[in-house]
């Protein structure tokens, strides 16, 4: 919670004091160090080493067997010219828009209907919560029996009288995508909805006493209490929704495969392929660089807020 | 006085609609979002033959338990799961325990570059996974554990190391100096202050760190298909789509398999659901 709510408030008022209070000895003991060593190292070796080196084969080619060439720039050329990844950056951007929106939205429209205390609330913001423990994967496994040609999805439009829009949606091109993205919704609303509840809780509701009294409508009250107040909160389901948008891969790999004809595909679909079943590995890198610049925006802000956060 | 009376029963008339139409409304949300999981049980305990013959999407005509058998044998279930929990249990205490250390140490003592390598940490978290995927396979190649559980334990540690400390790094830094100074005067070394007294006074946020962390490595089907190759090797979800594949359009078999890889993060969250939504919220970078 403090790391949710702190960041906009506390941070400009920070006392200068705190950068030289005395914390521990001056010198720091040897095993405070390896405390932090260790950790480090682990991380250097399974990240930050790799991080490097992956920017560094964006810009060769490679098979994985012989040793890389080095190939300057022709990976990010050769993007230019591929249909492929132009429609991926495009569902990938689409993906974005409806994924990230949609469940911001949503989220926030559930997080206000269930903060009332009323009795029963708990099992209501329990049963929206419930998908987010589930796997990817086996969300995906789910939906997938949903949206069978003889599944319940189209069993349900038969009997509503909408028998002419029955399909196969996930091997249909046009409705592959909004297929694949539906279960991913199901279970990020139940997320958001939970950050959203966290934010709502610790606004003072002296503030909401006063709008009353000052005879602001409930709309009102939404419009210039909830959502100013809102903002620290925005700003981490911002980057929480960025983030995941950018990583989404298992819902899609599990569902379509990218699919059909690379209808579903997204960029992180797609790295993957070109990386671990086309073996170019060095396209497959320069891919990953795209996805990197894409969500450093929003890692950057990231880490400014935290740093400043970070006394 | 009669007047009074009207207005407080319109009154307790209007809280009475706003009752009703606050679990008509909330009440239709939860069924609608339980509606797929209620589906998928269903699905698991039906024969092959009654969908077959009447459609996935029909009202079930037969009961059984065999296709949980079926899956957690033939299908392979039963090593994945093992395999997920002989990952995901150490990854789990190692990560916490590590992070624990580093945050301890960033924020109660004076180390240079402090602040940067807090951040440091925390941006290698915030990668996107993609951009390791090919060095990491090739890494734990030349390092000779390539399809091995210990190369899925080692990456998932680094990769989620820097998180926990940024979050136990908020959480400690809130503890009291003065607690410290009282053990340092009593002649407590880093060793005693970290475990006597700091360790116990974060649990709440080690507990919810904990069910946290137990659901995001379990679930993971990334890092597990990037550094494994044999069946035999891969967790659970990784297995799910093998199944997928193995009984394609046999949905009850799919169903129970997708059942039984549900079923551990969802005891998690049931045993400690106050832990995972306080955990989410310490953790809103995710």
């Amino acid at each position: 919670m403090a790391v949710l709510t702190a960041p906009e408030r506390r941070s400009p008022a920070r006392p200068p004091v705190s950068g030289r209070r005395a914390r521990g000895p001056r010198r720091t003991p040897p095993l405070v160090l390896a405390f932090v060593l260790v950790p480090l190292l682990a991380e250097a070796l399974w990240v930050f080493w790799p991080a490097l080196q992956g920017f560094y084969l964006a810009l060769t080619k490679w098979d994985g067997v012989s040793p890389p060439q080095f190939v300057g720039l022709d990976n990010f050329r050769e993007m230019a010219h591929d249909d492929v990844f132009r429609s991926a950056a495009g569902h990938t951007v689409l993906w974005l828009v409806l994924f990230g929106g949609l469940s911001a939205v949503l989220g926030l429209a559930a997080a206000l209907l269930l903060q009332q205390e009323r009795r029963g609330v708990g099992f209501y913001r329990a049963a929206l919560f419930l998908p987010v423990v589930f796997s990817l994967v086996a969300t995906a496994l789910v939906w997938q029996a949903i949206y069978q040609p003889d599944g319940v999805l189209n069993r349900l439009l038969d009997t509503v009288g909408l028998g002419s829009l029955r399909h196969a949606w996930l091997a249909d091109q046009d409705t592959a995508l909004y297929a694949v993205i539906v279960p991913a919704l199901w279970r990020q609303i139940g997320y958001v909805m939970v950050l959203y509840l966290a934010g709502l809780k610790g606004i003072d509701p002296v503030l909401y006493e006063a709008a009353k009294v000052d005879g602001a409508s409930a709309l009102q009250r939404f419009r210039h209490v909830t959502l100013p107040q809102l903002r620290g909160v925005n700003a981490v389901v911002l980057s929480v929704i960025v983030i995941d948008s950018l990583r989404s891969f298992d819902v899609v790999w599990s569902l379509t495969r990218g699919g059909p004809y690379h209808s579903s595909e997204l960029l992180s679909t797609y790295m993957y392929s070109t990386a671990f079943q086309s073996l170019r590995l060095g396209y497959g890198s320069a891919l990953a660089v795209v996805i990197f610049v894409l969500a450093f925006g929003v890692i950057a802000s990231y880490l400014v807020r935290a740093f400043r956060e970070a006394d | 006085m009669s007047a009074d009376a009207t207005a407080n029963s319109a009154a307790v008339r209007r809280s009475r609609a706003a009752t009703a139409g606050f679990h008509l409304g909330a009440g239709a949300l939860s069924v609608l979002w339980l509606l797929p999981i209620a589906l998928v049980l269903v699905t698991s305990l039906r024969s092959f033959d009654d969908i077959a013959a009447h459609g996935l999407g029909s009202r079930p005509h037969s009961f059984t338990l065999s296709n949980f058998g079926q899956a957690w044998t033939d299908g392979g279930q039963q090593q994945a799961l093992i395999n997920s929990l002989l990952v995901t249990v150490p990854c789990v205490l190692v990560t916490l325990a590590l992070a624990a250390m580093a945050a301890f140490a960033l924020s109660r003592y004076e180390l240079p570059f402090r602040r940067s390598l807090l951040l440091l940490m925390l941006g290698g978290n915030l990668l996107p996974p993609q951009i390791l995927l090919i060095p990491v396979s090739k890494l734990s190649e030349v390092m000779g554990v390539y399809d091995t559980l210990p190369a899925l334990i080692g990456v998932q540690i680094g990769f989620g190391v820097g998180f926990y400390v940024f979050v136990l790094h908020g959480f400690m830094r809130s503890i009291p100096v003065e607690i410290q100074q009282a053990a340092v005067v009593d002649g407590a070394g880093p060793w005693q202050i970290f475990r006597r007294i700091i360790l116990p006074l974060t649990r709440p946020a080690l507990a919810a760190l904990s069910a946290l962390s137990f659901t995001w490595i379990f679930n993971d089907l990334l890092w597990a298909i990037t550094v494994l190759r044999s069946d035999s090797k891969m967790p659970i979800t990784a297995a799910l789509i093998g199944l997928q594949g193995q009984y394609v359009s046999m949905w009850n078999v799919i169903a129970a398999g997708s059942v039984i890889a549900a079923a551990p993060t969802v005891a998690v969250f049931l045993r400690f659901q106050r832990h995972f939504v306080a955990g989410l919220n310490l953790g809103a970078v995710k």
